[in-house]
Formats: C-alpha cells, sequence, structure tokens
C-alpha cells in the first residue's frame, strides 16, 4: 500500500533532521504523538505539533517520558500509527514501557536524537552513546529493532522505514539519530504519496469466537484486533499464553519470550540494511553509523589516496546487528576500523563477530563534537599495516 | 413453575457475559473488597446500557491491577503506576471508546501520582476507579500514600508517621469533574457512582474503600475482612457534598463518604476541537478520532 496523501509534504524542502524526522512519520500514516520536551529532539515534536491539527492527528505533550511512552502504546492499540521522540535522559524513561510494548508486541516508534552522556550530560551536543541502551535497555531478554539516520533525508526515509518495520514485525522501532544530524539543515526530497511504500498492519478479521490474541502461524507474528472492535481481547506486560491470559511458569515463559527474540532473530537477513563502498580487495574496512559515517569520508578518501585499500561498511540498520555480514568480512580483510561517538559500543559486537580473525580498531570520543578525521585516517593507516 | 425445572441444575452465571470465566477462580484473597468491586462496575455498565465492544478497561499493577484481566471487554494490563497515560492515548485515538482506569491507591496515586494530576487537569475524558486498600497488598504490606497515621506496615514497622493523601482532595484540586468515595459495604451507591462518572465527560474519580484482611488487616489485629465490612458500616458517614478539605481519612477514624464533586468542565478534545476551530476557521475538521 502506499502513504496517505494528506500528510505528504511532496517536494524539495530544506529541513533539518528533526524536522525531516516529523516529516517522515506524517508521511508514514503517525497520527498520535505523545511527547515531552527535550533538547536536541524537541524539533520534532513542535513540527508535529503544527502540522496535526491540520491532518487530523493529536499531539499532546505528556507529564513526563514514561507517561509519553504508555500513551503511545495505547494509541496503537486503538489503532492509531503513534510515536514519541526523546533523546537521553528521557529514553531512559522510556526503557519502561518500551519493555511493555516488545512483550505486548504494539507498533510503534521512538526516536531518540543522541546527546552526550551519562545523566543530564551536554544536552545541546552531539552523542552515540545510547547504542547499546537501544539494545539491552529495557529489562529482560528481547530482540529489536532500531536504524541509525546520517542525514535530514535518511531522517525522513529511516522514519518512514522505522514504521514499516515496526507494523511488519509487531515491535517497537528505534530512530537512532544523533545532535549532528537531528539539527544539520539539508535537502530532503520528499516524494509523491503514490511512491511512499507503506506496510499495512496484520489486522485481524475472522470470527470473534475464534480470535487469540496472541495465536501464530509459521510466521510468528500474531494478528493485531484495535480496542472498539469487539473482540473483546485482553493482553498484558507478564508472561502470557496466546489468549494472552498470564500464566506464571517456565514453559510459558519460554513458549512466550523465544518467539519475541525468535520472530526477529529468525529475520536477521530480511531486515539488515547495510551500505557497502569499495568492499572487493578491502584490507580495511571502517564500520560506521548516523553522523560518524560522514566525518569518516576524508580520512577514509586520504587513506585510499594513499594506496591503501579501505571498504565502508555503513549500519543502516544497526539492530539487529549483522552478523553474518562482519563474520564473512572478517575473513578477507586485515582490520575493521570503527570510529564511534562513545568509547566503544557497537565495537563490541564486531570485535565478537570478527572473533579473532580480523583486528578491531576502536576510535572512541566521548561526545560534545565529531571525531577529528585525522583520528580516523591514523586508525585507518593502523590496520593497513 | 415445574418441580423439574426448578431443580434443574443452574448451567450459567447473570454475570458471564461481562466476565472471563475461563480466568476463575481469581487470585484474590478470600473477603477482598475487589469482587464486589468488579460486581458493581459490571452493574454500572449493564445500568448504562452500554455497548460493551465500546468499553476498554486499563489497570496498572497490583492487587486492583488483576481487574483487566477478569472483565470480558477490551482490556489492558500495563505497567505499574502508567495505566493512566496508557488509557490517555487509547482515549485521544480513539474518542468513541469508553475508557475506564481500575486500579489501586499505590498504583495511581504513588508510582502514576503524577499522570493522575495531568490527566484530571487537561480534563482528559476517562474514568479513574481507585480502589484504596491502605496499604500495598500484592507486594506484602509495605506502607501506601494511603495508610493513615499510626497504622502499620511492613516498612513502617512502628506505626506511619507519613502524612497519606486525600484522594478526593487531590483528584478536586486538579480539576476532576465528578469526585466520589464509597466503601465496598456500599455496594447499590457504588455502582451509582461508578455508573454517574462513566456517564460525565472529563475526569471522573471514585474511590473505592476497601477490606484487605490478609495484610491491612492483619498486621493491624482489625480482624476480618467482615470485621472491616462492620467498621465501615458503623463508621462511614454520607455526606454528599463535603467539602474536599475535610475528606483525610484517621486510622480507624470515621470515614467520610459521598459525592463529591459533579460539575462541567470542557475536556481535552473539546477545548482542542473548540481553539482550533477559532484558529484555523473552516479549514479546521473537528477531530473525532483517527482510529479507522
Amino acid at each position: 500500500m502506499t502513504a496517505d496523501p494528506r500528510g505528504v509534504l511532496t517536494g524539495e524542502h530544506y529541513l533539518d533532521g528533526d524536522h525531516a524526522a516529523a516529516e517522515g512519520a506524517l508521511a508514514a500514516g503517525c497520527r498520535f504523538l505523545a511527547g515531552y520536551p527535550i533538547t536536541p529532539s524537541t524539533e520534532v515534536a513542535e513540527r508535529i505539533a503544527s502540522r496535526f491539527p491540520r491532518v487530523g492527528g493529536v499531539f499532546v505533550q505528556m507529564e513526563d517520558e514514561l507517561g509519553s511512552m504508555a500513551a503511545i502504546l495505547g494509541g496503537a492499540w486503538a489503532g492509531v500509527k503513534s510515536m514519541t521522540v526523546t533523546s537521553g535522559p528521557g529514553f531512559s524513561l522510556m526503557m519502561e514501557n518500551l519493555g511493555l510494548g516488545i512483550m505486548m508486541e504494539v507498533p510503534t516508534v521512538i526516536v531518540n536524537v543522541q546527546r552526550g552522556g551519562p545523566s543530564t550530560g551536554l544536552p545541546t551536543l552531539p552523542g552515540q552513546g545510547d547504542m547499546m541502551q537501544a539494545r539491552w535497555g529495557s529489562h529482560g531478554d528481547y530482540e529489536i529493532i532500531a536504524v541509525s539516520p546520517s542525514s535530514p533525508q535518511e531522517a525522513f526515509d529511516q522514519t518512514i522505514m522505522a514504521f514499516n518495520f515496526s507494523e511488519k514485525y509487531r515491535v517497537p522501532v528505534l530512530v537512532m539519530m544523533d545532535e549532528c544530524v537531528g539539527h544539520m539543515t539539508e535537502k530532503v526530497v520528499i516524494p509523491k504519496a503514490k511512491d511512499i511504500e507503506i506496510v499495512p498492519r496484520k489486522v485481524y478479521k475472522g470470527k470473534k469466537k475464534d480470535y487469540l490474541p496472541y495465536r501464530v502461524d509459521k510466521d510468528m507474528i500474531p494478528w493485531m484486533v484495535h480496542a472498539g472492535d469487539g473482540y473483546r481481547f485482553h493482553t498484558t506486560g507478564l508472561t502470557h499464553d496466546e489468549k494472552g491470559y498470564p500464566v506464571m511458569n517456565a514453559d510459558c515463559q519460554e513458549l512466550c519470550v523465544r518467539r519475541l527474540v525468535d520472530k526477529i532473530r529468525s529475520r536477521v537477513d530480511e531486515i539488515v540494511v547495510l551500505e557497502e563502498e569499495q568492499m572487493d580487495g578491502a584490507e580495511v574496512v571502517l564500520v560506521s553509523y548516523g553522523i560518524s559515517a560522514r566525518v569518516a569520508i576524508p580520512a577514509i578518501e586520504r587513506a585510499r589516496r594513499e594506496g591503501v585499500k579501505v571498504g565502508s561498511l555503513r549500519l543502516i540498520t544497526v539492530w539487529p546487528f549483522p552478523e553474518t555480514r562482519v563474520r564473512e568480512l572478517a575473513k578477507k580483510v586485515k582490520s575493521f576500523v570503527i570510529p564511534e561517538i562513545n568509547y566503544g559500543q557497537m565495537y563490541y559486537e564486531i570485535e565478537r563477530c570478527a572473533a579473532g580473525q580480523a583486528r578491531t580498531i576502536l576510535v572512541p570520543h566521548g561526545g560534545g563534537w565529531v571525531h577529528d578525521d585525522e583520528d580516523i585516517y591514523r586508525a585507518i593507516k593502523e590496520g593497513a599495516k | 413453575m415445574t418441580k423439574e425445572t426448578a431443580l434443574a441444575p443452574e448451567t450459567s452465571h447473570p454475570m458471564d457475559e461481562l466476565l472471563r470465566m475461563d480466568r476463575i477462580p481469581h487470585i484474590w484473597c478470600p473477603t477482598c473488597g475487589l469482587g464486589t468491586i468488579v460486581t458493581a462496575f459490571a452493574a454500572a455498565m449493564e445500568k448504562l446500557e452500554l455497548n460493551l465492544d465500546d468499553v476498554a478497561v486499563v489497570s496498572g499493577i497490583g492487587c486492583t491491577g488483576r481487574v483487566a484481566g477478569y472483565v470480558k471487554i477490551d482490556s489492558f494490563h500495563t505497567t505499574h503506576g502508567r495505566a493512566i497515560p496508557f488509557a490517555t492515548g487509547l482515549h485521544l485515538s480513539n474518542p468513541k471508546l469508553k475508557v475506564v482506569v481500575i486500579s489501586g491507591d499505590g498504583d495511581l496515586v504513588s508510582i502514576g501520582g503524577n499522570h493522575f494530576i495531568h490527566a484530571a487537569r487537561r480534563n482528559v475524558d476517562v474514568t479513574v476507579i481507585c480502589v484504596n486498600n491502605f496499604i500495598y497488598a500484592m507486594t506484602g504490606g509495605q506502607v501506601a500514600p494511603t495508610t493513615p497515621l499510626t497504622a502499620n506496615a511492613s516498612t513502617m514497622p512502628y506505626g506511619n508517621f507519613e502524612e497519606p493523601f486525600s484522594i478526593p482532595y487531590l483528584a478536586d484540586s486538579c480539576g476532576a469533574v465528578y469526585v466520589a468515595r464509597w466503601s465496598a459495604l456500599h455496594v447499590r451507591r457504588l455502582t451509582t457512582a461508578m455508573a454517574e462518572a462513566m456517564d460525565r465527560p472529563g475526569f471522573s474519580l471514585v474511590e473505592v474503600i476497601s477490606p484487605c484482611s490478609t495484610l491491612y488487616s492483619r498486621r493491624n489485629r482489625l480482624g476480618t475482612g467482615l470485621d472491616l465490612m462492620k467498621f465501615y458500616h458503623d463508621n462511614c458517614v454520607i455526606k454528599h457534598g463535603a467539602d474536599t478539605r475535610d475528606l483525610a481519612i484517621g486510622f480507624q477514624d470515621e470515614i467520610t463518604v459521598g459525592k463529591f464533586v459533579d460539575r462541567e468542565r470542557p475536556t481535552y478534545i473539546d477545548s482542542m476541537n473548540e481553539w482550533y476551530g477559532k484558529v484555523f476557521g473552516d479549514k479546521y475538521e473537528s477531530y473525532e478520532g483517527s482510529a479507522k
């Protein structure tokens, strides 16, 4: 199916990443946003607050991020595409109901415009320190999907992608932006509504008496119904059976939670989106995401001019991690160089998958600014030795 | 009636349509007030002749949090304290639903206190039924924001010295359009209050004082659940329209019950539609929900 033209601002625009993410949400059909102001993500909420009244949506500024995340789960259960937006401190508060969204299998999108942390950290300056929190931040075991845009255009495109993933797999999806991308202004091309692909929710339309909220077939994705549809269903954050009823034992835990993990894990190949460049014959592979991918470009080009064979692997989806591809590359290349605005997060995944077959070189940055490309260049040269 | 039909065994229960009978027996203790309160809620829905397809119940965590699991309507058992914001999202996305939050005192006014006051302030059109047993029961009898002064709790082993909240006062001062308090003994009045609350557009609150014989009563040597019901019988004083500043509950003191607030205020959606109608004129389409 294609986008509802009412929310699509077709044309060429000059937008920052925050505003582009807001337009992506509108184009994807989002009509409910609950949020709480937090730098550097507030502009997403502001643009939505301005646009929604004219397209039939509701924006509500909640009392906090706990409430924001809870409210969008309610919105999604009422049948409306729902989103929230935040940054580090708010992202921490959202972890509670992110877990509920995972357990109840609620399609929703959370945009995190990352700033420097921990705690209040650097409200107005960039960081990429929430990458592992995105993966493991809520308690218990689960799998999650996260994307990481490197430009305002991608903030638009990947917010739509996030909604499509969330609908297809019935899981909250995280858009892991950073302050630089959020506040950088570039050309954003918004296509015609008919050219935007929208993945519809898998909605149950069968007999009421036969409906079980968590019954699945081979695809492991349950059929959703909405409050008011007449199915009189129950759902809970407790471990539950296919009726949605709580069952407190290890057998039900195995059935319930294993499926939450497997429905993503078994589809890593269809979910993962990577951008590869000059990988044939590469001796060093630079792995990056978000703003760091762009900061690395001059370093890669300089090393190439000096004859180093550098390939680039950009993570467009960051979770689930592209294990298979990194393992394959580890057999062929000398090293991976990983610039991140943190002291090593995605780095550990690469190190794990390289499994000693290739060197892994972290180029850390504590946050507050982007890397000096000189540091990335030196790491590439080191990796080529 | 023939002798034969009189002896025919009952194969159904009057509440079969309203309860998830496949989940009975429930987990609540003998003499807990929750069974009566769920019955009153079901009776209130019947009284309003609501189409049950249009009613949704949202609960948080705790003994009362389990109500959502037993009512045969769309029902959501959410996280601790977050029933009200979850209900806010449900309601704002589909205002045609009748959204009712049923949860406990700890869930709604301690961990969920911030959501409670802001939902009342915004006048979100949800009904909140707050079951107050004066204690955290599911976790084993810890002090609650409603535990009366001097009453014993496992985390106040020498008696409570923290001033408790008066829930009707809190709701009134934050803008609730309907505020009532009854006990689990006042079944008919409670049913009426629940029906009135659900019927009022805006944030409505019914506090229900409920016996917890397993923890509150036992720790405080107040006897069985039946003894507590007797206590309500002898000590609840009906004062409709009482000033909500005077509704504090002391340990084993008189409990003022009744309907305290019943007023009109524009709901969140009414205010939004009215204001945007002024701002955008004919270009604004009055919001009636975006759920399809």
